[in-house]
């Protein structure tokens, strides 16, 4: 077994809630991710047909910009990529341990099952208002009804699908 | 500094500390939806305790202000569900996809990629969802101790003792299937 470096996370997790606070004071911004790629994909199709993404009334509702929330979500990237190469811990991996044991060593299959989970998990988290960060965290840290009743939810797809997907040779 | 370098910043901190506890990976997120270890409710739990109390104190200071998203159930509830359904599926969350791809998961590109076509695809439903299922149960913006009529402190006191008594029976179960765990989940620790 490799040497246990792991940080506690209780107490990432509680270091964390404390850049939850200064964010919150400093400027203001509760933390949350998934809005960031509508305003990605609008910008991009913007390059295509700037015209009907003018009057598309989601891309009203969320312009198509760069803004805090935006680069939020880039430094998760750089961050994660700091503590990966100081800890030894970055690994260049296409298909993760579990669900090669799963479901073998096809790097392809493993795309096209996350692509496809990436389209349902954003359709839902913009149907929903939000994702784990924005409801799951923000929402619930706030004692907003809808963050409760996200979390749960959340956890209800994600429990059902894994269930789904790791369930025992034969079983339905 | 400019509010672009805020959230720059935040994000390399808050990247750090979820990479550092390793809740990023695959791996993890499907034990935790497998309910086979449960690293990642450890530190949203903790992520919460400490935020709400900073957050309310604040607020009763007057030094920040709440933003509270609607309560509507068909959105919440459908949008949850589905949420989760993609999370099982993908194995990384909108956040966390980009703190996979920091760490050298490859196959987080291919879910970021999803998820952007999502994105666009909702914005093309957008017309009718908001004229349907964003219509049905719409509460408002509401929280807990509104819904109770009371003072937020006594709620807060109370999600943080159920908050722990929860932590608590995960750590107790998690001890007693300790040995049974799959080696891929433990490898990494």
């Amino acid at each position: 077994m490799a040497k246990d470096k792991r940080w506690n996370p209780y107490i990432a997790g509680a270091l964390s809630g404390l850049i939850s606070i200064f964010s919150v004071f400093a400027v203001g911004h509760y933390l949350g991710a998934s809005t960031s790629f509508v305003r990605t994909t609008g910008m991009l199709e913007k390059f295509i047909n700037p015209e009907r993404i003018a009057k598309m009334d989601y891309f009203i509702k969320v312009s198509p910009k760069i803004d805090w929330q935006w680069m939020f979500v880039v430094g998760i990237l750089i961050g994660s990529f700091i503590a990966a190469i100081t800890s030894g811990t970055f690994r260049l991996q296409a298909v993760p341990d579990m669900w090669h044991a799963r479901f073998g060593s096809s790097v392809l299959k493993r795309g096209l099952a996350a692509f496809t989970g990436g389209v349902i998990a954003m359709f839902g988290a913009r149907l929903a208002d939000g994702c784990p960060s924005g409801h799951g965290l923000s929402g619930t840290l706030q004692l907003a009804v809808s963050g409760y009743i996200a979390l749960i939810c959340f956890f209800a797809g994600g429990v059902l699908m894994a269930s789904f997907l790791y369930r025992k040779e034969g079983q339905l | 500094m400019n509010q672009l370098t805020y959230g720059l910043l935040t994000g390399i901190m808050f990247g750090f500390f979820l990479q550092r506890a390793r809740v990023i990976r695959y791996d993890m997120q499907l034990a935790a939806l497998r309910l086979q270890d449960f690293t990642i409710f450890k530190f949203m739990l903790s992520h919460v305790l400490v935020a709400m109390v900073g957050i309310y104190f604040l607020n009763d200071l007057g030094l920040v202000k709440l933003s509270i998203k609607a309560t509507v159930l068909g959105g919440v509830v459908l949008g949850g569900l589905i949420l989760g359904i993609g999370w099982g599926l993908l194995g990384y969350c909108p956040g966390t996809s980009l703190g996979a791809l920091g760490e050298g998961r490859l196959d987080s590109i291919w879910g970021i990629i999803g998820m952007a076509v999502g994105a666009g695809l909702y914005a093309e439903a957008y017309p009718y969802l908001s004229k349907s299922v964003l219509t049905w149960g719409n509460y408002g913006k509401i929280t807990v101790p509104q819904v109770l009529g009371i003072n937020h402190w006594p709620v807060i006191i109370g999600v943080a003792v159920a908050f722990l008594g929860l932590l608590y029976l995960l750590e107790k179960y998690e001890k007693k299937s300790r040995y049974s765990r799959p080696a891929s989940i433990s490898k990494h620790r």
